[in-house]
């Protein structure tokens, strides 16, 4: 019998997530039908004896339906939605033009490139995005030089806007735009840029009509790999937004955190993964289409 | 001479010193940092040729088509096209179009819209693009693929698109590079007459890169031999195959038999070369200029070399060896012979009878050939 050792193998990856995904995405799921009370966890069972000796399965669907009533938490989805999407489209506009020129390099030089844009990884994410509060804070870096050179009177402000938000949702998310669409950019047959040159097309004119909608996969895979973990993203509005940046990560921290409202909790996080499953369900079908068109 | 050159307007406007070329290349170098890539090339091609630069990889025969495609610009040196200097002139401001080797076709666009591109990209009338697009693709055969996906198409499918695409927007000059490369033989070799009779109707001029000398043989009106970026030897294909200039050129172009040896006699109307590769003495009957003594090269094509069971009459050109090795070829066959001195020589004798098998493998055979034969190579 081959079997078994042939049906480990393909058995463990299922393992690892029927561990490591469905059993905590259950229990969240489980948690956002629950209540509240004060105990430890603090939340209702869902199972419970009564003095008949029945099962009494309890769910409550009303924190679904807080979400729906309360503006906050339709606000916060709506700000992150957008929040992402403007991100994503930042990204990619600074991303495209380095993954191009990363490709069009020397093959010496590329290496040296591609290393520089991995370079960041080195460090903790968390140590980059208080760096940004040292450069943008009133009596940081960016203030103290603009002030040396008398380009403005009083510091700005910086730390705690928009700005600042999305200047570190773009600067940590780059490579993972760039990165996509350099390995799409590596594989262009530039001799088809050649060819639309030599058929009467402007180098800018060759680029739209032909490196551009041939690396269509790779901007849409960028995008995905930008917006999905965007929307949740919690830490960098924390540190660089400020507390008016209402994000639904945010939301979920307080309700989780200050609130101690771990069934509300529980259902925004539900409703956030409902959200970005069928953006994740498009990127995966555009992989497999990826992987098959190249083979 | 015949053959080929016949096909240009006129006959061999190369001949004629009033004549005005339509592609003229003066004194063009590229070089890529040392590397010399083309070395002072002039050139002048004639309206409705079918120009062949033929040459081993890394001699400079692809740069060469760059340069007249626009895709890189000469170090030194000047290009006209039809009397105009292009020298400068971008890629795509260039009366010029290319097949590339390639063939680099659009993959997300179909048939139709490859080969409607340029036209579209030039603003042609949509009327006129649909027209002349069908034109195109039902000259090429590929009228029922219009709307098939480049991907779904076959080889000598996509090189017919591929000429089309160039071919659509009227060039005065088509560049094709390496054009029947990723055929299969016979493939080829259908391609090579149909590529001819297209520019017969057409009366585009052609210039083809190749490194394979048959098909320039075929496709040519007249032939640029390349080497470490120059031009050795530009002719017809009937002048490169019978008065190569060296020996690079005479064994670049079909098989040889090539035999050193020194010059005795120099007259105007003949030479008599002694050779110790050959065992004899070399009698040519057309004079060379070179001081008696000197070191030369007799060359000798396969097929102009007689093989014989009984000995030959005369002295001159006359040698005796012995059978090593025989490849039938259906048609003809070729002979090794080895010479008493060791030397290898190549002979082919078509197989004009059926059941001719008379020399067989070890004979000993006597070879000759005719005093108008051999060319004489000083280098």
């Amino acid at each position: 019998m081959r079997l078994p050792a042939r049906a480990l193998v393909v058995a463990l990856p299922y393992l690892w997530l029927l561990l490591f995904f469905a059993v905590p995405f259950l229990i969240v799921l489980k948690i956002s039908l629950s209540d509240v009370e004060l105990a430890i966890p603090p939340y209702k069972p869902l199972l419970t004896w009564t003095a008949q000796h029945v099962l009494q399965i309890r769910l409550d669907l009303q924190n679904y339906g807080f979400l729906f009533t309360d503006h906050l938490y339709i606000d916060a989805f709506l700000n992150s939605i957008r929040v992402a999407l403007v991100s994503t489209v930042i990204c990619l506009l600074i991303g495209y033009p380095m993954a191009y020129g990363i490709a069009r390099a020397r093959a010496k030089t590329r290496n040296v490139l591609l290393l520089l844009v991995v370079l960041p990884f080195w460090t903790s994410q968390l140590l980059r995005v208080y760096a940004w509060i040292g450069l943008f804070k009133a009596n940081g870096v960016i203030n103290a030089i603009l002030l040396h050179l008398g380009l403005i009177r009083a510091p700005l402000t910086m730390l705690f806007t928009p700005f600042a938000m999305y200047v570190g949702i773009v600067y940590s998310y780059l490579p993972f735009v760039i990165l996509p669409l350099y390995a799409n950019l590596e594989k262009m047959d530039w001799q088809l840029v050649e060819a639309a040159l030599d058929l009467g097309c402007r180098p800018w004119q060759a680029f739209l009509k032909v490196t551009l909608p041939l690396s269509r996969n790779g901007i849409l895979a960028a995008s995905m790999l930008v917006f999905i973990p965007a929307v949740g993203e919690y830490v960098i509005p924390t540190l660089l937004g400020g507390p008016n940046a209402l994000m639904i990560g945010r939301i979920l921290w307080d309700e989780f955190f200050a609130n101690r409202d771990w069934p509300v909790a529980s259902a925004v996080a539900i409703v956030m993964l409902l959200l970005l499953v069928p953006f994740m369900m498009w990127y995966q079908r555009l992989q497999a289409r990826e992987a098959g068109a190249g083979s | 001479m015949g053959g080929n050159e016949d096909r240009v307007a006129g006959t061999a406007p190369w001949n004629d010193p009033e004549a005005r070329p339509y592609v003229e290349l003066v004194r063009v170098s590229k070089s890529f940092g040392d590397f010399k890539a083309v070395d002072d090339v002039s050139l002048k091609i004639y309206r409705g040729e079918i120009f062949c630069l033929l040459g081993a990889s890394g001699c400079g025969k692809t740069t060469l088509l760059r340069m007249l495609g626009g895709f890189e610009t000469p170090s030194t040196g000047r290009i006209l096209i039809d009397g105009v200097d292009v020298t400068d002139v971008p890629p795509y401001e260039r009366p010029v179009n290319m097949m590339f080797q390639s063939y680099a076709l659009f993959p997300h666009f179909n048939v139709e819209q490859n080969v409607a591109f340029g036209l579209k990209q030039d603003r042609v009338p949509k009327a006129e693009i649909r027209e002349r697009v069908a034109a195109m693709l039902d000259l090429v055969k590929l009228g029922d693929y219009a709307k098939r996906r480049v991907s779904q198409l076959s080889g000598g499918q996509r090189q017919r698109v591929a000429l089309a695409r160039a071919l659509v927007k009227q060039p005065k000059l088509l560049l094709l590079d390496e054009p029947l490369g990723a055929l299969d033989k016979k493939l080829r070799e259908h391609t090579q007459f149909e590529l001819i009779g297209l520019q017969e109707k057409l009366g585009v001029t052609f210039l083809v890169v190749t490194h394979d000398q048959e098909e320039a043989m075929t496709l040519a009106s007249r032939i640029a031999v390349m080497d470490h970026g120059e031009i050795v030897q530009a002719g017809t294909p009937a002048e490169i195959y019978e008065f190569p200039v060296s020996r690079f050129v005479a064994d670049f172009i079909g098989s040889v038999n090539i035999f050193e040896g020194q010059l005795i006699e120099d007259e105007p109307e003949y030479v008599r070369i002694a050779s110790e590769e050959f065992g004899g003495t070399i009698f040519v009957n057309h004079g060379i200029s070179s001081p008696p003594g000197a070191a030369v090269w007799a060359a000798v094509r396969p097929e102009k070399i007689g093989m014989t069971l009984a000995p030959p009459a005369g002295t001159d050109n006359v040698a005796r060896g012995v059978v090593e090795e025989i490849a039938y070829l259906g048609d003809q066959s070729i002979y090794l012979v080895r010479l008493p001195g060791g030397k290898r020589v190549r002979v082919t004798q078509p197989n004009v009878s059926r059941h001719a098998e008379s020399i067989g493998r070890d004979q000993e055979v006597h070879l000759s050939f005719d005093p108008s034969s051999p060319v004489v190579l000083t280098r």
